[in-house]
């Protein structure tokens, strides 16, 4: 049977319209990308459940038509680790910011990723606190300029992509928005793999970073993720080391998923209390 | 039928897991801390026994959150704690309250504040369980003195987590939670266990996961289910949408009181001892209700008109029943562990509050009959 073309509509809440992402924010080229993986995955509605914190990105479970639990800053992981155990039969989808990941919640990445809990997080990080109005996030890096740092960071960023691999995440990979297809053919991987998956995807803050720091406005903001990233084995990459590497870093299959290795647990429990 | 398959000389705090193994507990996640490990411990051994599921987490803040995102899809759920612990807690506590989550949270208190005395008793966490959140809402918060009701308690406990469908604290203490007595255990059936209520409106048709019913109950459909709604910590209308209409905020507020504080008789536990013609009252709870019940059987025998009411639910604070109870007596004297958390809501409830005096003990030590019965002479104007 043919697939259905893809709609809109069909995932998403019209009620929670218009959202609440300014002109020029990447974050719905993200949400796109999410909802043409689940269709051409042909998943089911029902067994999807997203579960995001707190921020502009955390949004995105309000407006999607699956079960959505929308949680407090930073702790969304710790919540879709209980629904996820709870009902293994589920799909766990993680949209996350950089600052709700990586600061407030980055006790959690590395827990999730060390338990290979089958979740998929996708951390939209636009290196900025949008939603508080452009404070500095554990990912804008140094020299930087934010509200809360008038006279240029001095913090030095996070590099999801090495921070996950070094936590244990067996699927890692990075896109960014300017590559919508890339992204979301990688989101389909992340949420086919089964244990903790990352997907970094550089989204841009025309309102706040892109301000504050001269980087231009939507548009420019978009070219710069096709200039200054390069796909993992490209001819572009060769001939610039130092460009940002896409593509997927990790896919180990040879690590037990955190659901299915309890399941023996359980086996071993039950046989032991006869 | 009591067998003696359904005896155990053991814990508090395992008394508190073997009421969450009736009440059908099964789901737990928690992170080790003096002295409530042992709840965690226990159910990661006998959870998995019947198909559960145990996971110790990363903190105690991601342990409050797995345990509302497992009651979602339909699972009884708890964890546990001390008071360090159930500090970190409260943000989540807070949205359980708000989402309307079933949950049950013990908190087997320490002293403190901070680190405090982790390995002595204390009732410190009185007013923490009360307001220990940001924001207006109600609460339900029980305690036992004896292990038979711990037990019960924690059943009653999952119960109205699900009736109310709130998050309900279970305040044990160290002693009670270390100290080793008899359980009984009650046949299956003996106690009520209430089930998830579930949503009875079919496929394809609107629900709406946050209008209660006529009786106030509010329906729930598991995660995975049928009906797809959104679950938020901000203030939401019946769909579960977020809203700042001020109708709407001002309705869930008052909801969120009013399905507690209306059904205060309901939720209220308590025993009493020697009540009648008491010339002299004892209000207390917890360890510190043992010794107020030791004294008073021994003032009895002596002919000194002594009773004690015990109160097993602290929060809502049952006022009507407190100021009943006091009405006759000469003098109230409220036993606690702490620099005085509950005297303060007695003394609010009867109707002459300088009648009310507080027994305190607050160096970690047990408070004893002898310590009690040195403040009542005092009391009496017999000198100590």
């Amino acid at each position: 049977m043919k697939q259905k073309e893809f709609n809109f509509k069909d995932y998403i809440r019209n009620r929670y319209f218009p959202h609440i992402w300014c002109p020029g924010c990447g974050h719905g080229i993200v949400l796109g990308a999410l909802l043409r993986a689940v269709h051409e995955l042909g998943l089911e509605k029902n067994e999807i459940v997203v579960t995001s914190g707190i921020g502009c990105s955390s949004r995105i479970s309000g407006y999607v038509d699956f079960h959505t639990l929308h949680t407090i800053h930073g702790r969304a992981l710790a919540f879709a680790t209980g629904v996820k155990l709870s009902k293994p039969s589920l799909k766990a989808i993680v949209p996350m910011g950089d600052g709700d990941a990586l600061a407030i919640g980055g006790n959690h990445f590395i827990h999730a990723a060390r338990r290979n809990i089958d979740i998929t997080a996708i951390v939209m990080n636009n290196r900025i606190y949008g939603m508080t109005g452009g404070q500095f996030s554990p990912l804008s890096g140094s020299g930087k300029k934010a509200t809360t740092a008038p006279y240029l960071t001095i913090d030095r960023a996070f590099d999801i992509v090495d921070l996950a691999k070094s936590a244990g995440a067996t699927f890692v990979a990075r896109s960014t928005v300017f590559h919508a297809t890339e992204s979301k053919d990688i989101i389909k991987k992340a949420i086919t793999h089964k244990g903790f998956s990352v997907v970094e995807i550089l989204t841009q803050c025309p309102t706040y970073y892109g301000r504050k720091n001269k980087e231009g406005d939507a548009i420019q903001m978009m070219e710069g993720f096709n200039t200054h990233t390069a796909k993992i084995g490209s001819k572009k990459l060769e001939n610039n080391p130092n460009l940002i590497q896409r593509g997927i870093f990790v896919e180990d299959k040879t690590v037990p998923e955190y659901c299915e290795a309890y399941d023996q647990i359980i086996a071993t429990a039950m046989k032991e209390s006869l | 039928m009591t067998t003696h398959n359904n005896i155990r000389f053991i814990q508090g705090n395992e008394a508190c897991v073997e009421g969450a193994i009736y009440a059908g507990i099964n789901f737990f996640a928690g992170y080790p801390i003096t002295p409530s490990t042992e709840i965690a411990e226990h159910l990661a051994s006998r959870l998995p026994q019947q198909g559960g599921k145990f996971i110790q987490m990363e903190d105690e803040i991601a342990s409050m959150g797995a345990i509302i995102g497992a009651s979602l899809t339909g699972n009884k759920v708890m964890t546990a704690t001390s008071g360090p612990g159930f500090s970190l807690k409260q943000e989540a506590l807070g949205y359980a309250c708000m989402a309307e989550i079933p949950c049950v949270i013990a908190n087997v208190q320490r002293g403190g504040p901070s680190t405090g005395n982790p390995t002595h008793v204390s009732q410190g966490d009185i007013n923490q369980a009360r307001w220990g959140t940001h924001g207006d809402h109600a609460i339900i918060a029980m305690t036992a003195s004896s292990h038979q009701d711990v037990f019960n308690i924690t059943v009653d406990a999952f119960n109205m987590a699900e009736t109310y469908r709130t998050p309900v604290i279970i305040l044990l203490d160290e002693v009670i939670g270390h100290m080793r007595e008899k359980l009984v255990i009650p046949d299956p059936g003996v106690i009520p266990v209430v089930k998830r209520l579930q949503t009875s409106v079919p496929k394809d048709v609107d629900y709406h996961p946050y209008l209660p019913r006529e009786d106030g109950r509010l329906p729930m459909s598991d995660f995975g289910g049928e009906h797809r709604y959104n679950v938020t910590g901000l203030f939401h209308d019946m769909w579960g949408f977020p809203s700042n209409d001020p109708k709407i905020v001002r309705g869930l507020l008052r909801h969120l009181v009013d399905k507690i504080e209306n059904n205060v008789s309901d939720i209220t536990r308590y025993k009493e001892y020697w009540l009648d013609n008491a010339e002299y009252v004892l209000v207390s709870y917890g360890a510190a209700a043992r010794s107020s019940i030791h004294l008073a059987r021994n003032r009895q025998a002596r002919g000194v008109k002594l009773g004690v009411l015990e109160l097993q639910t602290i929060w809502p604070f049952p006022a009507e029943l407190v100021r009943e109870k006091c009405a006759g007596a000469k003098a109230v004297m409220v036993v606690e562990m702490n620099m005085g958390q509950l005297v303060a809501q007695v003394k609010s409830a009867v109707d002459t509050p300088d009648k009310v005096f507080l027994c305190n003990r607050i160096d970690g030590e047990l408070i004893s009959p002898t310590d009690i019965k040195t403040a009542l002479r005092m009391i009496q104007g017999k000198g100590v």
